[in-house]
């Protein structure tokens, strides 16, 4: 058997034992339940393996033989090549949670260094090693809310993805908590402050905004949002897009208390949704409420520097049911792209990287705009992501590009219904002038122009 | 014998940085949200980083570097071809709302392994969303939560636990809303029958089970367990981390189970990543599938969709349809281990954890404590150890660092004093089991002095955690 190397020395090994066939080890399960074989087929060689997986894959179309435009949060980035050499590094990749820290020197650092570049990013003071993806962390921030002030109310913006809806109402199904939805400017398509002011009470745990928000748009009021969550002495959770950061103020700077993003975008690829990073960043005050793994930075006994896990009785491990989160098993290796990533690119790429998503994505709007089909919707600036309506029914739309093995944007009527006809576009910097000429004609051909 | 590299690496934010000009500002952003300063991220030559976790890298153990026998994390080794094939463009560079016809491919890879796991566990419908086993459980308690609403029991509060669950267990059930309860263990180290139905009631929600337990002792009372189980209107919920122990030897569906979680990190052979990704798929009886999270894997003629449609559904737990490329590994290793494979697992890593335990209950140092029989995992007792010779289980963890050779679990579970948690997997040769036996007999006679000051050959000698928790030095700005 493959990767069993004591199979060919069971029966010696047995006889060592004093056993004279394997099945007395397996004598303490009952008769009824023991199984003679699993309904599968036998294993196969590796290079069977692979041309059978070689056959299924082809029936997928990746970036960018199928061209999509939708936004919605996941996207096509470009990955530096020392990123993946990194990660195959089987010193990082085959090893466990580092509870020897002793042997897990280099994964330690690499986490300090971690939560040191997202706390420079975000502009907080602290950052965990990872939760499982942005929509988490979003359950895993209200829960700490709740936790941090004793409030059940918790107010966010009727315009956040309706799958990260329903993952947040499942993270405090226990608590008895009560969600309360805030409106969107209906011109603007920012949080509508006068909703705000009218929703948020003494009882009201935390208000969470996204900036820029699920419509790609630059919520710019977030100081005056601040003063109205902490006059009530609320919290305020911002959800952040990472690639903006480079060039939009941190939250820090405008009061957020919880910060938390979607990693995926540095480092990590789409994957069919796959495994991302859940970024989650506090204050330090409410670091004992935090979930998730913390590395600091200490000694060994000769005085020389080193890192280990800290604040674990915060962790299931310790405190069992009275854990911050039951959170074990984590991201840590696309937090390590994550950090592999930002490293190569330097302040100087982030900030070069971001640029070019908002060129690219003014370049895409441009152009659809132009066409006789669509019209924006809001009158706000947008980061790389935004909505437009169309005179045409979106589902056909998109149903004949995919003839072409394109996707416009993302219809989002079934999410918002009064946004009939209304697409959200999304766009990288790993499109170029050709892929916009390429959905343009598209689109008109669809059209018979 | 394995040596770790040992490099004084400077922070990151510490190595020789390039001097240039960054200028944040862009007219398109509204003025009151322009970032002032770029973010203080060093700018590196690729070599320079490259370099630097190269460097980190060898101060790090994996699987590759030798022997990592973590009660209950199943570390084996992850063959080449699974990271090969999962990092093929057509899996890594798909988008999650392309239209389906676009992606059969992987709607096929998941579908087939739903089934292929289906088989394993005898359960009858899956869910591969969760992205860990924590947050499988995560999804079981809120399943067992949907359960008795729907049956108008919303009083069910309550979730037992035996002493020797994993932490993840009751911290997953308080997640969900439930009350707690754990039950001591009888003097077999298995659960306690009569203790058990003192405590089921009809407030009872779930018994949350590992089979075999984390002792490595297989629960053999399962079938009368399940009986008491369900006769209280409970449910029966399957911990699967200690699942290699019998995969093609017994299922935990035909044990009365309702609900299981797996994970693909451990039993599937893919990688742990240092602690993440992993994946923690939750398998349930029919009568339990209307609750899985949406969209549901379905086959259609010889078509793969996404399936929305399930007006019960707990929901979503999670963004889109699961980790996927570790979904696409476990596949790998199932097609290459096969059902025949699979039962070798479960046998051979039966064979070298009693193997080894066999070995280590003759020292005068080491104390087998309850029942004889283990599986997949044992656990022993320094406590004998520490009596003659002062010597803990962590030094002794420490000490194996000084021989190459990575620690067991320590400390876990609970109820054994200086415990010793011992899973050495399938894929060990007998060699390297004696000489990890040979280590912890050796260490034992050693010089005590020697071992409690242990290790002497890291990168880093013992660390002070007591002071990282005092004195918090989280980011690089705290230094």
């Amino acid at each position: 058997m493959p990767f069993i190397p004591n199979s060919w020395i069971k029966d010696e090994m047995l006889k060592e034992m004093g056993l004279k066939s394997v099945d007395e080890l397996f004598s303490d399960i009952p008769e009824s339940i023991r199984i003679s074989d699993l309904n599968l087929p036998d294993g196969l060689p590796e290079d069977e393996v692979v041309k059978l997986i070689d056959g299924i894959s082809r029936k997928n179309k990746p970036f960018p033989e199928f061209l999509s435009f939708a936004g919605g949060g996941i996207k096509p980035h470009y990955i530096p090549s020392a990123v993946r050499h990194i990660l195959l590094r089987s010193e990082f990749y085959t090893s466990y949670t580092p509870y020897q820290p002793e042997a897990s020197q280099g994964f330690l650092q690499a986490m300090f260094e971690y939560q040191s570049v997202i706390a420079e990013l975000t502009g907080m003071e602290v950052a965990n090693c990872s939760l499982y993806d942005m929509s988490t962390s979003l359950g895993e921030a209200v829960r700490m809310s709740i936790r941090i002030n004793g409030r059940k109310r918790i107010l966010i913006p009727r315009n956040i993805s309706r799958e990260r809806k329903s993952v947040l109402k499942n993270y405090i199904a226990g608590l008895d908590a009560e969600i309360v939805e805030i409106e969107y400017d209906k011109k603007t398509g920012k949080m509508n402050l006068d909703d705000l002011v009218e929703k948020i009470d003494d009882e009201t745990s935390c208000v969470y905004i996204e900036n820029p928000n699920y419509f790609g748009i630059f919520e710019d009021d977030v100081e005056e949002i601040s003063e109205i969550v902490h006059s009530r002495n609320a919290l305020m959770i911002v959800g952040v897009d990472l690639l903006s950061l480079a060039i939009v103020k941190p939250p820090g700077e405008y009061g957020g208390d919880i910060v938390i993003s979607e990693g995926r975008t540095y480092g990590t690829p789409m994957n069919f949704g796959g495994s991302s990073l859940g970024i989650f960043a506090c204050k330090k005050r409410f670091i004992r409420n935090m979930p998730g793994r913390i590395i600091g930075m200490t000694h060994d006994i000769d005085g020389n520097r080193a890192f280990c896990m800290t604040l674990q009785t915060r962790e299931q491990h310790i405190r069992r049911q009275k854990a911050t989160s039951n959170i074990c098993t984590n991201e840590n290796l696309n937090a390590l792209a994550t950090l592999v990533y930002i490293s190569l690119l330097g302040s100087e790429g982030l900030v070069k990287l971001a640029k070019k998503n908002m060129e690219n994505a003014r370049k895409l709007y441009e152009s659809l705009v132009s066409l006789p089909w669509f019209k924006p919707v809001f009158s706000s600036s947008f980061f790389n992501e935004f909505v437009l309506t169309s005179t045409q029914d979106v589902f056909y739309m998109n149903r004949e590009l995919l003839k072409k093995d394109m996707m416009a944007g993302l219809p989002l009527e079934r999410e918002f219904p009064e946004l009939e006809k209304c697409m959200l576009f999304g766009i990288t910097e790993l499109y170029d002038e050709n892929d916009i000429a390429k959905l343009i004609s598209a689109i008109k051909e669809v059209y018979h122009v | 014998m394995y040596r770790f590299a040992s490099f004084d690496e400077p922070i990151l934010n510490r190595l020789p940085q390039k001097r240039v000009e960054v200028n944040p500002e862009i007219e398109w952003i509204p003025e009151k949200l322009r970032r002032k300063a770029p973010p203080n991220i060093p700018n590196l030559e690729e070599q320079q980083v490259v370099r630097h976790f190269f460097r980190l890298s060898q101060m790090n153990y994996g699987i590759e570097n030798g022997m990592y026998p973590l009660g209950s994390c199943t570390m084996k080794y992850n063959p080449k071809i699974c990271e090969d094939i999962a990092n093929w463009k057509a899996f890594t560079d798909i988008h999650p709302h392309q239209d389906e016809s676009t992606v059969q491919g992987t709607l096929q890879i998941l579908y087939e392994l739903e089934q292929m796991l289906k088989e394993i566990t005898g359960m009858h419908a899956f869910s591969l969303q969760p992205a860990a086993g924590a947050h499988g459980e995560f999804l079981g308690m809120l399943i067992v939560r949907a359960y008795h609403e729907s049956m108008g029991n919303e009083e069910r509060r309550e979730v037992i636990v035996p002493d020797t669950a994993h932490g993840t267990n009751p911290a997953s059930a308080r997640m969900a809303g439930f009350d707690v309860i754990e039950i001591p263990s009888n003097g077999e180290g298995t659960v306690d029958l009569e203790v058990l139905d003192k405590t089921l009631s009809d407030k009872t929600a779930a018994l949350m089970l590992t089979n075999p337990n984390t002792l490595g002792i297989f629960e053999s009372d399962i079938l009368e367990i399940a009986d008491m189980v369900h006769d209280a209107g409970a449910l029966l919920y399957y911990d699967g981390a200690n699942l290699n122990a019998i995969l093609g030897k017994a299922r935990p569906g035909d044990m009365g189970f309702d609900i299981v979680h797996l994970n693909l990190h451990k039993t599937f052979s893919a990688p742990h990543g240092g602690g993440g990704p992993g994946a923690g798929p939750v398998g349930v009886k029919e009568n339990l599938s209307k609750f899985l999270p949406v969209p549901r894997i379905k086959k259609e003629g010889d078509r793969y969709v996404l399936d929305y449609n399930c007006p019960h559904s707990v929901g979503k737990i999670r963004d889109f349809y699961g980790n996927i490329e570790v979904c696409i590994k476990a596949y790998v290793y199932l097609l290459l281990m096969g059902g025949n494979g699979l039962k070798e697992v479960a046998e051979i890593s039966v064979l070298n954890s009693n193997y080894m335990k066999e070995k280590l209950k003759k020292s005068e140092f080491y104390h087998l404590p309850y029942r004889d029989l283990r599986k997949h995992e044992f656990v022993v007792s320094c406590e004998p150890l520490r009596g003659k010779k002062g010597i803990r289980a962590i030094d002794v963890a420490k000490r194996l660092l000084d021989y190459g050779l990575h620690p067991p679990t320590i400390y876990f579970p609970l109820i054994v004093k200086e415990a010793l948690m011992i899973e050495p997997t399938e894929t060990e040769t007998k060699e390297d089991l004696d000489r990890y036996v040979e280590a912890l007999l050796s260490i034992a006679n050693e010089d005590p002095e020697v071992v409690k000051e242990a290790p002497s050959k890291t990168p880093n000698r013992r660390i002070d955690e007591a002071f990282a928790a005092k004195n918090l030095v989280l980011t690089w700005k705290d230094i």
